[in-house]
């Protein structure tokens, strides 16, 4: 922006050739451009639907026009409103759990001193990430079902059973946990790129000053890392609508753990495709809900965070 | 003096209890991540006998392939490993000729509308239509069951190719201009000098694709409901969902009379296979993956 007006406006014909200089990287750009509209734009202009009754008929431009009804409908829907509430805990108690387990595994690596076992540990703990939650809840659920092996050592412990894919309450944590045990390794990295970049004269100087270990990371480590840890909190927030559980709930729960485990896009999908095509304005309806709440949110936070003297996302 | 080197010798011991601790914590750790895929690496060796027997399951105590034969006497196995290659692989080179493209030229600060260009793509990563409208649009497209319905929609990752974007910003702008003034065009010098100096990031990005479409399973579930396209995760997730069809039977006939054949066995084999073209390649290219996401921290 500040270029522009340095050197002024642009003049017709001045930018007639600039655009005949590049036209080569215009060309490059058609696909990508074409991609965008294809597949993200046009998508985006069925969102009228939210405003209609969709009929099968109709399609998205010929049916019927409801206005509000299909908002109105939402806020009276005690299941939305239950995946409303599902999703803002699931996604605050993740942010809450998981980042500073990410940031504690960022500085307890960087602690290591060894080459090959700082590099050892990575790799194992950030394996989980690759693998697919389709993969992952075959293996969890086999792990603690009822008969899995998890109960089978607690009982021959003498504990008690526990049941986290059929009970409500521990189900929360059980996505909770899980996630952490897949995510925590990757999250990490983010983190300790941070921490490498750190000036190792500041540590120098503190160890001078005789400050101990955990004063150290007190005193250094997190402040350094903070910008780090702040554009990742921006991100999380604005992600809490949709905070990419689908996969791993989708996988695991079952119509017992729909009062602690359905989210909005679980729900979402359930409205879509099995109550059939007779719903698809209202999904659409709350498809655009969490949209809209989802910029709100990621521009609050960013709002929030500049405010407070942070480098926000934007 | 003497009592410099007295307290040199306790910091080295209290250094090393330090140490010690730190690598069980890690050792633990490790189990806690791993333990899981032991088990079904085991457990996909186990048979009815040696499970009930040994309660709780630790130790490989049979090798028994029945659940492995079972998965690779399916035909509809190899077709959906097929098909997961085909999506993995076209889906890959789509992926890096899209993003690699976008993101070159987007990098051009000089560039005429950029910023436009940057808004509009930008925007999607915020914004989307949504389930239903993309559902809609994929069938009106004509893609409903077919490969392609896998590899397009997920053409570009908007996040990669910013990423990407900031890192061709970062080469300095001399790499270019020789070649410029020996009159290459922009294509020519994205072909022969900025991708070949950056084949390391190139690859980091075609892994973290790779890895992404050999995983798809959302768009199968969505637009796939013939079994001649079904990926590998939507094979296994039948297979983890009911195993009641033809194929515990057929495991129970392989199985003959001697050793009973349990579901999941054949369940924990299909997940092995599942991931094993992962567990290959992973620990060669982990630095590979944790550069990437070091490379995502720079700020244009």
């Amino acid at each position: 922006m500040a270029k522009k007006n340095k050197a002024g406006r642009l003049t017709l014909p001045q930018a007639k050739r600039r655009i005949h200089d590049d036209a080569l990287l215009y060309i490059m750009l058609i696909p990508v451009l074409a991609w965008y509209i294809v597949f993200c734009y046009v998508p985006m202009s069925g969102i009228t639907l939210a405003f209609r009754n969709y009929t099968f008929n109709g399609g998205i431009w010929g049916s019927p026009w409801v206005g509000l009804a299909n908002f109105q409908k939402m806020f009276s829907d005690t299941e939305f409103i239950r995946a409303v509430k599902n999703t803002l805990i699931l996604g605050v108690g993740g942010i809450i759990f998981q980042m500073p387990c990410a940031i504690l595994l960022a500085i307890l690596i960087n602690e290591l001193r060894g080459k090959w076992s700082k590099k050892f540990f990575q790799t194992v703990v950030t394996f989980p990430h690759f693998i697919s939650w389709v993969v992952l809840s075959g293996i969890l659920v086999n792990l603690f079902s009822s008969t899995g092996i998890v109960n089978q050592v607690l009982n021959s412990l003498g504990f008690a059973s526990i049941e986290p894919l059929t009970t409500p309450g521990p189900f929360r944590w059980f996505i909770w946990l899980t996630n952490i045990w897949k995510e925590v390794g990757w999250d990490s990295i983010i983190y300790l790129a941070a921490i490498t970049s750190i000036d190792p004269g500041l540590y120098e100087a503190a160890e001078v000053d005789g400050a101990g270990r955990l004063q150290k990371i007190w005193h250094i480590t997190l402040p350094g890392i903070k910008p780090t840890i702040v554009i990742m909190l921006i991100m999380a927030v604005g992600s809490l609508m949709s905070n990419g559980r689908f996969d791993q709930i989708y996988n695991m729960y079952s119509a017992t753990v729909y009062s602690t485990a359905d989210t909005l896009d679980t729900y979402i999908f359930r409205e879509t495709f099995t109550t059939g095509a007779l719903n698809f304005g209202y999904s659409t309806a709350i498809g655009l809900f969490k949209s809209v709440i989802g910029v709100i949110l990621i521009t609050v936070s960013n709002k929030i965070c500049t405010a407070l003297g942070e480098q926000g996302l934007f | 003096m003497r009592t410099n080197v007295k307290t040199k010798v306790k910091t080295k011991k209290k250094k090393s209890v330090y140490s010690i601790l730190l690598n069980l914590f890690f050792v633990a750790l490790s189990i806690i991540m791993l333990y899981p895929f032991y088990y079904v690496v085991i457990m996909s060796f186990a048979n009815a006998t040696a499970t009930a027997k040994h309660v709780p399951y630790l130790l490989p105590y049979v090798i028994d392939l029945t659940g492995y034969k079972t998965i690779f006497n399916d035909s509809s196995f190899f077709r959906a490993f097929g098909v997961s290659i085909f999506v993995t692989v076209v889906g890959v080179c789509i992926n890096m000729v899209l993003s690699v493209t976008g993101a070159y030229v987007l990098s051009k600060k000089k560039l005429l509308g950029r910023n436009f260009f940057l808004t509009l793509i930008l925007f999607t990563m915020l914004f989307s239509g949504g389930l239903v409208p993309s559902y809609l649009n994929i069938k009106n497209l004509g893609l409903i069951n077919t490969v392609w319905s896998m590899i397009l929609p997920t053409g570009i990752s908007t996040y990669y190719m910013i990423i990407m974007k900031n890192y061709f910003t970062s080469l300095p702008e001399s790499l270019e201009e020789a070649a410029k003034l020996d009159g290459a065009n922009s294509f020519v010098i994205l072909t022969k000098i900025i991708i070949p100096i950056s084949m390391p990031f190139m690859a980091t990005f075609a892994l973290f694709y790779a890895v992404e479409r050999w995983n798809e399973w959302y768009n199968a579930m969505l637009y796939i409901n013939v079994k001649a396209y079904q990926p590998l995760q939507i094979y296994l997730r039948e297979i983890l969902i009911s195993l009641s069809n033809q194929l515990a039977s057929q495991a129970q006939v392989m199985a003959g009379k001697t050793s009973k054949v349990l579901s999941t066995t054949v369940q924990m084999a299909c997940i092995v296979v599942t991931m094993v073209p992962i567990l290959c390649v992973y620990p060669f290219v982990q630095k590979h993956f944790v550069k990437g996401v070091m490379v995502g921290g720079l700020k244009e």
